[in-house]
């Protein structure tokens, strides 16, 4: 409590000199706006529901495309992971589409799904898959092999032997991948919004500032940053079972 | 002497007409010849009696773990031919539970004594009711009953040890593959288990396969001692060990026999000991 209480000292005195000098009138308006005119535009969005809506649509695209790449990314590590031969196969595969940047693919997503939550979602999904992929074969490779010898010796079927060794085993490390593709999906989907996708945060962002309403794009600034640092609290506490798991080893 | 060894062989060889585990000729070569390979065992060949407690004694790097390991069916061999009550070894199986040196790497360390005991019944399919019946009961007879709700990273080496033991026995198994399961505990807590292992073969008539590098253990505990050596390595004399059962830690290894097959092996290893140069060492106390 008391680090969080010092931690705010630099932003409020941030706050306090920027509306100072917006007062004392050295700011050039149409760019920088003042912190008093932020939280009125921010408390106005708030209440008709934009922002509220907004930032729905840019966390139900942001998600999803989280949960298909986490699926896709997850599964296919762990085959890969079990299968060395496999992974030797589509290693190079692999590495030869991880380097295209996702935001690259928006013309074609565009062709193929029209704008909406398509469009977003599988340019997010393009973007996550790699870490949780890369993540899940490196945690699955260090599983400790006399745990699948052991079941191997107790002649578990294979869903079992998924289920209770490699899953559990291997979660701790398929959590980091989980959280860091979490804070890129974020990234992904206001940025496709910004770019293209006429939805969600960063959509409501580009119109504010070709609107011209300085404070209220500032407002929206700030809300991504509260939201962003939302979102890594409540994957870090996701964590919580495999931190008691790894105080067990 | 040699008319009293006799005497404890002969209604052995009774019985050994049933071998439970029959080894022939068992060669384990890793890698290819090609990439450099290495033949650990070669011409390994010998039998475990239904119900015998057999240990395998050996200088270090001769294979014996190899040798455990493909009598688990967990490393295929290059030769020979492995059965089990009559089957051939194959794979894995429930029937010949192993239980590995490095016990704090063979637990789930996710799971806590019972669910670790748990794993064995589960995959044995025993309906939940049974399972926590079987459990007690594990826990119990293996000493584990205050420790039962904590996790194996909680527990001394030893106590991890009687989990690894207590999942084994879950999984009731017609044979124990041991290896080297008491090396990493300090003595204490080594006889101690030497005594309880010994209990619970005696108890459930269980055929027991006991790898370990300390000669008096293989002495104390087994009927039989097979003696593995040379490179690549071979079974190079089997004693037959002829003390009275139940054992007992002072008297057992007072005993003169108990010396005597001491020596012998003693004298067995020292000559076959491989040197820092490659060459068999020649060791003083063998030279008399």
């Amino acid at each position: 409590m008391r680090r969080g209480a010092t931690g705010l000292i630099i932003p409020v005195l941030i706050l306090l000199l920027w509306e100072l000098f917006g007062r004392l009138g050295d700011l050039p308006v149409d760019a920088v706006s003042r912190p008093s005119d932020i939280a009125v535009a921010w408390f106005n969005s708030l209440i008709d529901g934009s922002l509220l809506l907004a930032t729905w649509q840019t966390f139900e695209t942001a998600l999803l495309g989280l949960a298909i790449a986490a699926t896709v990314g997850v599964l296919t590590g762990v085959a890969l992971g079990l299968m060395p031969l496999l992974e030797q196969v589509t290693g190079p595969t692999i590495e030869a589409l991880r380097p295209i940047p996702a935001i690259a693919f928006m013309p074609l997503a565009l062709m193929m799904f029209g704008f909406g939550v398509a469009l977003e979602a599988s340019i997010v999904a393009y973007a996550c898959v790699w870490p949780i992929l890369i993540v899940t074969i490196g945690a699955v490779r260090a599983i400790e092999p006399r745990l699948l010898e052991v079941a191997a010796t107790l002649e578990m079927p294979l869903a079992d032997r998924l289920w209770k060794i490699v899953m559990p085993a291997a979660f701790a490390r398929i959590n980091v991948g989980l959280r860091i593709a979490a804070a890129i999906a974020l990234v992904v989907a206001v940025t496709v919004e910004i770019v293209l996708n006429p939805r969600g945060l960063g959509y409501h962002l580009i119109l504010a500032e070709q609107s011209l309403h300085v404070g209220l794009m500032y407002a929206q600034l700030f809300w991504l940053c509260v939201i962003g640092y939302l979102l890594n609290l409540v994957l870090r506490n996701i964590g919580g079972p495999s931190r008691a798991w790894g105080m067990a080893q | 002497m040699q008319a009293a060894l006799r005497q404890k062989i002969e209604p052995q060889l009774v019985k050994a007409a049933v071998p439970a585990l029959s080894v022939r000729g068992l060669r384990v070569t890793y890698g290819t010849e090609a990439t450099g390979g290495r033949t650990v065992l070669d011409g390994v060949t010998f039998e475990v009696r239904d119900g015998e407690f057999l240990c395998v004694v050996g200088g270090s790097g001769t294979g014996k773990t190899t040798l455990l390991r493909a009598l688990a069916g967990l490393v295929r061999p290059s030769g020979g031919e492995l059965s089990f009550a009559g089957q051939a070894i194959t794979g894995p199986s429930r029937d010949r539970a192993i239980i590995f040196q490095d016990y704090s790497k063979a637990l789930l360390p996710w799971r806590t004594v019972r669910g670790n005991i748990a794993l064995s019944l589960e995959a044995r399919r025993v309906p939940p009711d049974v399972r926590e019946a079987t459990i007690d009961e594990l826990v119990a007879k293996m000493g584990l009953t205050h420790a039962q709700h904590q996790f194996p990273a909680q527990l001394s080496g030893g106590m991890q040890q009687r989990v690894q033991i207590a999942r084994c026995l879950a999984q009731e198994p017609e044979i124990l593959l041991m290896d080297e399961p008491f090396g990493a505990l300090d003595a204490m807590t080594r006889q101690v288990l030497q005594d309880e292992i010994l209990q619970l073969a005696a108890d459930k008539k269980m055929t027991v396969v006991f790898i370990t590098h300390d000669l008096e253990e293989a002495i104390y505990l087994g009927d039989s001692v097979v003696v593995l050596g040379r490179t690549p390595a071979t079974v190079i004399e089997t004693v037959e060990v002829g003390l009275p059962r139940p054992r007992n830690q002072l008297t057992t290894r007072e005993d003169a026999r108990f010396l005597a097959h001491r020596h012998r092996l003693f004298q067995l290893l020292a000559h076959n000991q491989v040197g820092p140069l490659g060459f068999a060492a020649r060791h003083p106390a063998t030279e008399a």
